[in-house]
């Protein structure tokens, strides 16, 4: 599926509109004569509330470059992983693809300190793999096997790592939380930042606005970070939102509009996010325009409410792994060899993976009452009948003991 | 009323507290030292909640925190449940003890999907590595004429529910032992105080006034021996089926009280083991008899041994089943009174009323 969208985009160069992009300025050139570094212009940041926004003059090094773009191709492999995984009906319940907006998570993370913290939604596979996890603790924890992430007990939506928080499966629950994590990174004074994570679905809950409230109110460093990808499930976002200018939501919360789609340009206004919270100024709301290449979940198809050629022409136009191809490559900071290798690794990586997610045992009987408390006052659990008790068991670190 | 109750069970012997030249305290008061000495002793504890600062907490159970700890740590949310729980679970996720408190149990339904799927769930979800440290409390129950949206006992929808702990207290040992027990917990904890009981003074052992007094969630309480039947009752209930052995003791009946103390868990061995002595129980609860705490008891020895031990069935005292009426007369009538405690006792007993 990746290969053909990959082969029919190549062929249609001449269609994208990157016009907005300046020309590569490459420098520093090499023995080989390719860059070590090369700048771009990002399309306009949009402000509220702001004076001054991130620049859109945006530079990366070589390595940072073949970073993303190893990222930004792993995630879209374990995508690829899962969906097929899913028709295979490996994979049961829920499975929301991230395919599409993997700029998004990959611009985020590249300016992540060790003292910043993620909590998001369900949409989740992605996050999972940057903030640490590999590729098969997330393709095991999809097919509910011991070598997931949570043993196969959370699931597609439940998924979770240092400083990061799931995960989470009810829809703009997360918010609040999030601003709770970063409430406690306050309190400890650690310097960091959370990022609180939710789609233009969930920026209508009203939740998000207490979770604004709060957070301006007593100056908690949160990012409010809204993914738009322009529906939430089937109701596109002018269908469900009176505004949709998500950035300007938070009303007195600071805001900025990024283009999902450009890795870049998420990295510059995460930065600028960052130093905005870490200056004491308080929260601030970053609405990241990007699109989801898949349904909802695994059961939508996802073309009842938008159409193919829609989908085709965004994969054509402003695929966020493509146009950042595209670049490296005509800037000469990467050489088209050495991207080819980076994508042989990861396919082996991740069909390394699947193999073991498929054929990974399940957890044993016992972890069904195993980690219902971290700190267990009875010693059994009731089963199906009050006839054979289970036992409590204890597993997990328990990170907060 | 209240007054003289606590004078005709204090003239009775609680079975651990030296009570004779015990201090009193009230509920309030006792509270007030379980969150005083509790922030004293850990940093990361923290109380948030409406009215909890400068007003000194809508029932006076915070009074004089905000002046001893200050901003950072006492902190007035604004009156938007679902946002400050969220807050909270989101800070215990990340290394800190909050105690989140609700004005009334009535409003955490706002919040409800925080303590239950936030707060309740992750640790298992998450294969035992993000557990929830923190507590929720507040006043629980039926108060006095304000009406079904104020006056609801929340028993029995939390301790449904597998990863809460959730304790009621009754007296003021209770209520410090016990909130002092959910603060220190690692898991979420509900506290389910009474607002009727944060006036009522209570005696207070010389144990329960130190600074290291801690009861055990999950273990009830032997408030009263008797051979004759077990009565099982949690928070204000309790005053009924104290008063109400009282009375049947006048007749000889000796009733054996059982305070549970903890909803999740429920201490069923010490309510086996007073059923296979006195093989009667009724229970006694002013929340709704539908799915209630009463019918998990009931529930509970049908499946145990002491079922075999049974001379009768368990009978199940609780509110009456509609939504509680502002009606002054139809108030009192919608809760389990003392009489229904000696009527009921006296019906199971085959004694004559």
């Amino acid at each position: 599926m990746i290969p053909n969208c990959i082969r029919s985009i190549g062929s249609q160069t001449s269609k994208r509109n990157y016009g907005s992009w300046s020309k590569a300025v490459s420098f520093l050139l090499n023995k080989n004569n390719y860059a070590t570094e090369a700048s771009f212009e990002t399309k306009p940041f949009r402000l509220h509330k702001l004076d001054s926004g991130p620049s859109t003059q945006v530079s990366v090094t070589k390595e940072d470059a073949l970073k993303y773009y190893k990222q930004l191709h792993t995630i879209r492999r374990i995508e690829t992983a899962a969906g097929n995984l899913y028709k295979e009906k490996i994979i049961r319940g829920f499975c929301h693809l991230y395919s599409g907006q993997e700029a998004c998570a990959v611009g985020m993370t590249a300016v992540l300190r060790p003292q910043d913290s993620v909590i998001t939604a369900y949409r989740v596979h992605g996050w999972t793999y940057l903030m640490g996890v590999s590729p098969l603790g997330v393709l095991a924890e999809l097919t509910g096997r011991q070598s997931g992430n949570a043993r196969g007990k959370g699931g597609s939506m439940h998924m979770y790592a240092k400083n990061f928080y799931g995960g989470n499966g009810i829809v703009g629950a997360q918010v609040p939380l999030g601003v709770g994590v970063a409430f406690a990174a306050k309190y400890q004074n650690t310097g960091g930042v959370c990022l609180a994570l939710y789609g233009d679905g969930a920026a209508n809950q009203g939740q998000i606005f207490e979770a604004y409230n709060i957070a301006k109110l007593w100056d908690i460093p949160c990012i409010f970070v809204c993914e738009n990808n322009g529906y939430g499930m089937g109701t596109s976002a002018d269908r469900a939102a009176a505004s949709t200018d998500y950035y300007t939501r938070g009303d007195y919360v600071p805001g900025i509009w990024v283009d999902g789609m450009d890795v870049l340009a998420v990295r510059e206004a995460t930065r600028y996010a960052i130093d905005h919270c870490t200056s004491g100024k308080g929260p601030i709301v970053l609405e990241t325009a990007t699109y989801r290449y898949s349904g909802h979940s695994m059961s939508d198809p996802g073309t009842s409410y938008r159409t193919r050629e829609e989908i085709q022409e965004v994969r054509q136009t402003r695929d966020p792994i493509t146009s950042f191809k595209e670049r490296i490559l005509n800037s000469n900071l990467v050489a088209a060899d050495e991207l080819k290798k980076l994508e042989a690794e990861v396919r082996k990586e991740v069909d390394d993976a699947v193999k073991i997610a498929k054929t990974d045992k399940e957890i044993p009987m016992s972890e069904l009452t195993t980690d219902i408390y971290s700190a267990p006052l009875e010693k059994e659990v009731r089963n199906v009948t009050p006839f054979n008790p289970l036992p409590h068991g204890r597993l997990g670190p328990a990170i907060n003991l | 009323m209240l007054t003289s109750a606590v004078r005709g069970i204090a003239r009775r012997s609680f079975s651990t507290s030296k009570w004779a030249a015990a201090q009193q305290m009230t509920v309030r008061d006792a509270l007030n030292s379980a969150l005083d000495e509790e922030m004293e002793r850990d940093e990361r504890v923290f109380l948030l909640g409406e009215e909890v600062a400068m007003y000194d907490g809508a029932y006076k159970v915070s009074r004089g925190l905000w002046k001893k700890y200050g901003d950072k740590r006492v902190i007035d949310t604004p009156i938007t449940e679902i946002g400050f729980a969220g807050v909270a679970v989101g800070a215990a996720m990340a290394g800190l003890r909050p105690i989140c408190e609700f004005m009334t149990f009535n409003f955490s339904m706002q919040a409800i999907d925080h303590v239950i799927n936030s707060a309740a769930k992750t640790f298992y979800m998450s294969a035992g590595m993000i557990n929830i440290p923190m507590v929720f409390r507040g006043p629980n129950g039926a108060a006095a004429g304000v009406a079904a949206q104020h006056s609801q006992c929340y028993g029995a929808w939390y301790s449904h529910c597998p990863g809460l702990k959730v304790v009621s207290p009754y007296n003021s040992e209770d209520a410090k032992g016990l909130l002092k027990a959910a603060i220190r917990d690692p898991d979420p904890v509900v506290v389910l105080e009474n607002e009727l009981l944060y006036g009522v003074q209570y005696p207070m052992s010389d144990e329960a006034l130190s600074k290291d007094f801690v009861l055990p969630i999950g273990k009830a309480k032997i408030e009263r021996t008797g051979n004759h039947v077990t009565i099982v009752a949690h928070s204000m209930a309790v005053q009924n089926a104290l008063e109400g052995a009282n009375e049947l003791a006048g007749q000889g009946i000796e009733a054996e009280v059982i305070n549970l103390r903890s909803l999740r868990p429920l201490d069923i061995n010490t309510i086996i083991q007073s059923v296979t002595k006195t093989h009667h129980l009724i229970t006694v609860e002013q929340g709704w008899p539908h799915c209630g705490i009463g019918a998990e008891v009931a529930a509970r020895i049908m499946e145990s041994e002491a079922f075999y031990h049974l001379d009768a069935p368990v009978v199940r005292l609780a509110s009456v089943d509609c939504p509680l009426p502002y009606t002054k007369s139809l108030e009192a009538a919608s809760l389990p009174q003392t009489p229904d405690v000696v009527n009921t006792v006296k019906k199971i007993l085959g004694v004559a009323q």
